[in-house]
């Protein structure tokens, strides 16, 4: 049972471990060059992260796409098709790069730039086991709203600049809606902030030892994925990308390479929101001991990810005008009476509890 | 232009366009994404059907009939071969009639499941899509398995009908039809039941009663808006007037009512079916037709009750082995009138969910 327990010891800690050994390569383990290192190597690691999530998850995309109406999926390069997301990431690498020619060159080129630096940015806050957050950011949260918040502006500059009128139009779709649900996202978060006091996400996660903010906060927690769906563009609220209306939205007129950064943008955020909602909501690397932390923490990011392509695969599209009514109306009202109970009921603990 | 002023943008949707069934291309002026005008352009797809007619005998044309409405060809080889057998006064023998209405009612259902399907994707229901689709290949196996071709069918003839089921096509019809109830709940769980399906398609796009029928709209779509109005009843044709079916009808007038009242008719054919299978007799499959086919000099009109509407063909006969004129009255194209009038006001969105329920399938719209 000892040698178990030790064996488990280990595995948890073995990044930190690395890390530790890494930093008593220099002479003063805390200097700036060591914590540069150590910056330099983390960024790397969020850039393998986005990247292997890309990969895999437009694989099980495709595969769960199959699944759910009743076909195999990709199933001929490699085993069970497993390596058919590289053949065609080489295929996009191959394809002609195409610059409109009523384009605005500058802001066409550097929006998808911008939207594949933005996961790698909000994917450094997140605490992937005990004490192994890239970035221990006080206002982890905040700083996770904010960057992801920026993708609008992306969009936006997509939609301009491609000089295309269905990107016009999936530019002001997203702009619309994205603003929109920010806000019930963003109080869908409070709650759990309220109870531990803090913006931290290690702290968060610390809080959720005995059990997950998920039984606590479950309005919060349904909240979250419906606005965070929104917040990705994906089904039911892909209407930035409506193929059936706008064609592709923003994305029209990229070809290639520029194309496949979208591609690689969008299953990074849905990482990294999955990974936030996973963090603050299901306990984040917290759970039984006979598996390392790091492992609970991307089972509890899969499950999140797995419903949200089971949604998009299932449900129709939702109409514009009651996306907005859905966020207005609904999602803000519920996301203030969350915060409101939540308010009561650290009152009355305090109360009982003599706090 | 001042910064204060705005403009109307016109938006081409289609040809090529993933929603647009078809080559069909509109012109879209938006306010907004509110839809204040709209200039339906069809012709990408015209072939010259009728003057083709007018160049071949009167068994040739049959194949090209195919390539109207190719969703449910043997409606379309079964109008025309009926005008040619009414111009010369062919009777049919029964066992070849029963065998018409078992294929035309197993095309309206795959012609509808298409609908359903292409309506579902239209709005993403991707899965919705599949399931619909999946279900049709076991029709157009069937059709395969008599006529040897899967989309375009060319299985009637005049005077009769090209090929006698094969033995293993009876015990898939009967699975077929002993599975439809089943398909109809996964459809209606996946896609009409959704919540946000019937957002999207309820008060959608109403097509008024009298507006419909001042644009003489035909089929599925008059009958949602309260018509009750069907050619197989109306004027029966073939064997029609022996079976016992109901003619569905719905009051909502809107697009989820076009979409789901294809349900309905889906249930009626597998009524029909079912009567025509008990009832069918031992006989020949086709008429003593002269192998030459040349009909007495005369003009004639003939309509039939396609999956979309009513279908006419009008043919002028100077004697010959060729048709004089072959005129075709399509459903959808005069369907098709609805959509300015109807979309206006909507969103791009509801553009799409409205000309979806419509089934327009453009072969036949552009002939």
């Amino acid at each position: 049972m000892d040698a178990l327990y030790n064996l488990f010891n280990v595995l948890n800690n073995v990044f930190v471990n690395i890390a530790i050994a890494i930093r008593s390569l220099f002479a003063d383990p805390h200097s700036v060059w060591a914590n540069l290192t150590m910056d330099v190597i983390n960024f790397i690691i969020v850039v393998i992260i986005v990247v292997l999530a890309a990969l895999i998850l437009i694989l099980l995309e495709r595969k769960i796409a199959g699944w759910t109406s009743q076909r195999t999926g990709p199933n001929r390069l490699g085993p069970r098709g497993w390596f058919q997301t590289i053949a065609d990431a080489l295929k996009l690498m191959g394809k002609e790069d195409i610059t409109p020619a009523g384009a605005d060159k500058f802001i066409f080129k550097i929006a998808p730039m911008i939207i594949f630096s933005l996961p790698m940015m909000t994917l450094a806050v997140i605490p992937y086991g005990k004490g192994m957050a890239p970035l221990d950011l006080d206002l982890g949260i905040f700083y996770f709203v904010a960057i992801s918040s920026i993708s609008t502006l992306a969009f936006i500059m997509a939609g301009w600049g491609s000089n295309n009128k269905y990107s016009l139009l999936g530019a002001m779709r997203a702009v619309a809606q994205m603003v929109s649900y920010e806000i019930p996202l963003l109080f869908s978060l409070l709650g759990v902030v309220m109870i531990t006091q803090s913006f931290n996400l290690g702290v968060i996660v610390e809080a959720q030892a005995g059990l997950p903010f998920i039984v606590l906060q479950p309005l919060a927690f349904g909240i979250f994925l419906i606005a965070g769906l929104a917040e990705l563009n994906r089904a039911p609220f892909d209407l930035v990308e409506a193929d059936q209306e706008v064609v592709a939205g923003p994305f029209t007129e990229y070809t290639g390479l520029r194309w496949g950064l979208f591609f690689l943008g969008e299953y990074g955020n849905m990482t990294a929101l999955a990974a936030l909602g996973a963090t603050v909501f299901l306990g984040g690397w917290q759970g039984p001991i006979f598996l390392p932390g790091f492992v609970w923490f991307f089972m509890k990011t899969g499950v999140i990810i797995f419903f949200m392509m089971w949604v998009r695969w299932t449900f129709p599209r939702i109409r514009i005008d009651h996306l907005m009514h859905l966020a207005w109306k609904v999602l803000l009202p519920l996301s203030i009476l969350n915060i409101l109970l939540t308010g009561l009921g650290i009152y009355i603990y305090r109360l009982v509890m003599g706090g | 232009m001042s910064i204060n002023e705005t403009e109307e943008l016109i938006l081409n949707m289609g040809p090529q366009h993933p929603s647009m069934h078809g080559l069909f291309r509109m012109v879209i002026h938006l306010e907004g994404e509110t839809v204040t005008k709209i200039v339906p352009k069809i012709g990408y797809l015209h072939r010259g059907m009728e003057k083709l007619a007018e160049s071949r005998t009167y068994a040739q044309f049959i194949p090209y009939t195919d390539r109207l409405d190719y969703l449910a060809s043997p409606h379309n080889n079964w109008a025309y071969v009926q005008t040619v057998e009414k111009l010369m006064g062919v009777v049919v023998p029964e066992r070849a009639e029963y065998l018409r209405v078992i294929f035309g009612e197993l095309a309206r259902i795959a012609s509808h499941q298409v609908c359903i399907a292409s309506t579902a994707l239209d709005m993403a229901g991707w899965s919705a899509w599949s399931y619909a689709f999946r279900d049709r290949e076991r029709i157009c196996d069937m059709y395969e398995m008599t006529a040897g071709s899967r989309l375009t069918v060319n299985i009637m003839r005049i005077g009769g009908i090209s090929a006698e089921p094969p033995a293993e096509f009876w015990p898939a019809l009967q699975s077929f039809l002993d599975d439809t109830p089943e398909m109809l709940e996964e459809y209606y769980g996946i896609f009409f039941g959704n919540e946000i399906a019937q957002g999207r398609l309820k008060n959608v796009g109403i097509l008024s009663k009298e507006l419909a029928e001042n644009l003489s709209i035909t089929g599925p779509v008059l009958r949602a808006s309260g018509v009750n109005y069907d050619v197989r009843k109306a004027e029966p044709y073939s064997i029609y007037d022996r079976f016992d079916f109901n003619v569905p009808v719905r009051n909502g007038c809107d697009s989820y009512d076009r979409t789901i009242i294809r349900m309905d008719e889906i249930v009626e054919s597998i009524k029909i079916i079912k009567q025509a299978l008990r009832d069918i007799p031992e006989g020949p499959i086709m008429a003593k037709v002269p192998k030459v086919i040349k009909p007495p000099v005369g003009e004639v009109y003939h309509r039939v009750e396609n999956p979309k509407g009513e279908l006419g063909f009008y043919i002028v006969s100077d004697g010959t082995t060729k048709p004089a004129r072959v005129r075709i009255r399509p459903a959808t194209f005069i369907n098709l009138q609805m959509l300015p009038i109807v979309a206006l006001g909507w969103k791009i969105q509801d553009v799409v969910a409205i000309f979806a329920t419509l089934d327009a399938v453009l072969g036949e719209v552009d002939k």
